[in-house]
């Protein structure tokens, strides 16, 4: 391991922290340079507009955008609501039944050899080509779009949690053993805290998928829900709406991912 | 003792047969693959024998095991990177319920302390020096006062002045709690410096060609090493050694 191979200072003392840049420098690079990055962005397209003179139903200026966000927040409001809740769930859902299956492979070879194919296969088939069918199967409401959301999480957390669970340190295993611990205190005291990294790594990219599958659900087969609203505004050249629906939902996805990291911060304390 | 492999079936001991007292400190010491650490594992219960015996205290190492008569001090400190040091070495008591059945003979606070570790009980391995995890992980070992200490090249990924510091720590800590020590080493010096005893292995299949008496004075300081008696015994391992290739 690179850790026992690491020069110390002196023979046996306490592991020496890298040299971190000055506070300030910190701070600027934290807190200063993605609003900048954001401005030059929003800078870059007004003046795409301008010297293209690009007609607004093509590509509205950031102004109007601004605008129509706060004279339409109420449909905005009404249509992301539905959308909030379907990534919620689908987030839960997939999640939830991924940990699960995750859980039953590490304890089951063969259920693995048997189940894990099958799980590619889901993965392999388009998110836009099943949407229809679950509209068909679940009908208008909820149902379909929790699905969909809790399909594309369902994956990444699967391999991620089978991979985290399998990461446990060999010697931290054989020690269980020589302790006599029992299968499921092996699993609590050295699988599932070992596997907390990989599954935070996981739920980082559910969260801002989860949103992404309720959006296209929407797109079929409701009246509903930001993803309905995007459709809708394209047909109708409202592009400045269009805009604004699509500016909401990556501040919801980034909202979820925000969540998520302030949560796996508060967990996995020790990688800090 | 032979295992499976994709090559055929691999001897790894053969006609090993030794005896340890209580007390004792005996070091274990033989080319690389030579089934050193395989007859530790056989010892603890990690893994069983093709053929042959094996008695801890008078009872097959299974029970042993169950008891909890020996703690397992790996080539690897194996800590768990989300316990702190104090939580590292109070594992022991927590799995199975271990600590609420009986009175554990020292608390993981005395224990941290015994390895030179007092004011690091909050800090995470990964804050540790190599060396500091391995004192961490001796003192998990330690922490339900088993009569017998297997370790396995404990300090074989530690840089030499850590290691000497340790080794003289280890002999320290043996004499205060008494505690039986068998030590796979590949390091001569190592294992004169530490053992009452030295059992040498040739190369696979495994066997015992030579025992060698060591009768240094304890109390054994670093420079010990330095004395001709010392020379004397690393000659004798390394004729063994070189005896059995």
């Amino acid at each position: 391991m690179a850790r026992e191979l690491a020069p110390t200072s002196a023979p046996d003392a306490p592991r020496a922290v890298p040299a971190a840049p000055s506070a300030r420098a910190q701070l600027v690079r934290r807190f200063l340079l993605p609003p900048i990055a954001f401005i030059a962005i929003v800078l870059l397209w007004q003046a795409i507009i301008s010297i293209f003179s690009v007609p607004p139903y093509i590509i509205p200026t950031p102004a109007s955008v601004a605008r129509t966000l706060v004279v339409q927040r109420g449909v905005l409001w009404i249509n992301a609501v539905p959308t909030i809740f379907e990534s919620l769930g689908g987030f839960l859902l997939g999640n939830i039944v991924a940990i699960a299956t995750a859980v039953a492979f590490v304890n089951s070879k063969t259920l693995e050899r048997t189940f894990y194919p099958l799980a590619v296969a889901i993965r392999t088939v388009p998110i836009v080509a099943i949407s229809p069918i679950l509209v068909l199967l679940l009908g208008n409401g909820y149902a379909p779009k929790v699905a969909i959301a809790a399909l594309i999480t369902f994956f990444p957390t699967l391999v991620n949690m089978v991979q985290g669970l399998q990461a446990a340190d060999a010697q931290a295993l054989e020690l269980m053993h020589v302790m006599s611990a029992s299968k499921s205190e092996t699993f609590r005291y050295v699988r599932w805290p070992s596997s907390l990294p990989y599954l935070f790594a996981a739920l980082r990219v559910a969260s801002t998928s989860s949103v992404l599958g309720a959006i296209v659900a929407e797109w079929i087969g409701s009246n509903r829900g930001l993803g309905y609203l995007i459709v809708l505004t394209t047909f109708d050249f409202r592009t400045a709406l269009l805009y604004s629906a699509m500016v909401l939902a990556s501040a919801i996805a980034l909202a979820f991912f925000l969540f998520i990291s302030i949560l796996e911060w508060a967990v996995v304390r020790w990688e800090r | 003792m032979v295992f499976p492999t994709p090559g055929g079936p691999l001897q790894a001991l053969d006609n090993v047969a030794l005896h340890i007292r209580r007390g004792e400190f005996v070091s274990l010491i033989g080319p690389s693959g030579c089934g050193k650490s395989t007859l530790l594992r056989l010892i603890a219960d990690v893994i069983h024998p093709t053929k042959g015996a094996i008695e801890v205290r008078s009872a097959p190492p299974g029970r042993a095991r169950l008891a909890r008569e020996f703690g397992f001090v790996f080539q690897q400190p194996g800590l768990l990177v989300w316990r702190d040091a104090l939580a590292n070495v109070s594992l022991p008591l927590e799995v199975g319920g271990w600590g609420r059945r009986h009175t554990p003979p020292h608390r993981p606070e005395e224990l941290l302390e015994l390895v030179g570790l007092r004011g690091f009980e909050r800090t995470y391995p990964r804050q540790l020096s190599g060396g500091m995890q391995q004192r961490v992980a001796i003192a998990r070992a330690l922490v339900t006062g088993p009569p017998i200490l297997l370790m396995d090249e404990p300090f074989g990924a530690l840089d030499e002045i850590t290691r000497d510091h340790l080794n003289q720590e280890l002999l320290r800590i043996w004499r205060a709690t008494g505690t039986t020590i068998l030590f796979v080493t590949h390091s001569i010096p190592e294992a004169v410096f530490l053992s009452g005893r030295v059992l040498v292995f040739s190369p696979r299949p495994g066997r015992i060609v030579e025992e060698i008496e060591v009768d240094l004075p304890l109390p054994r300081q670093a420079s010990i090493k330095d004395a001709p008696e010392f020379s004397r015994h690393t000659a004798a391992v390394r004729r063994a050694l070189a005896g059995g290739a």
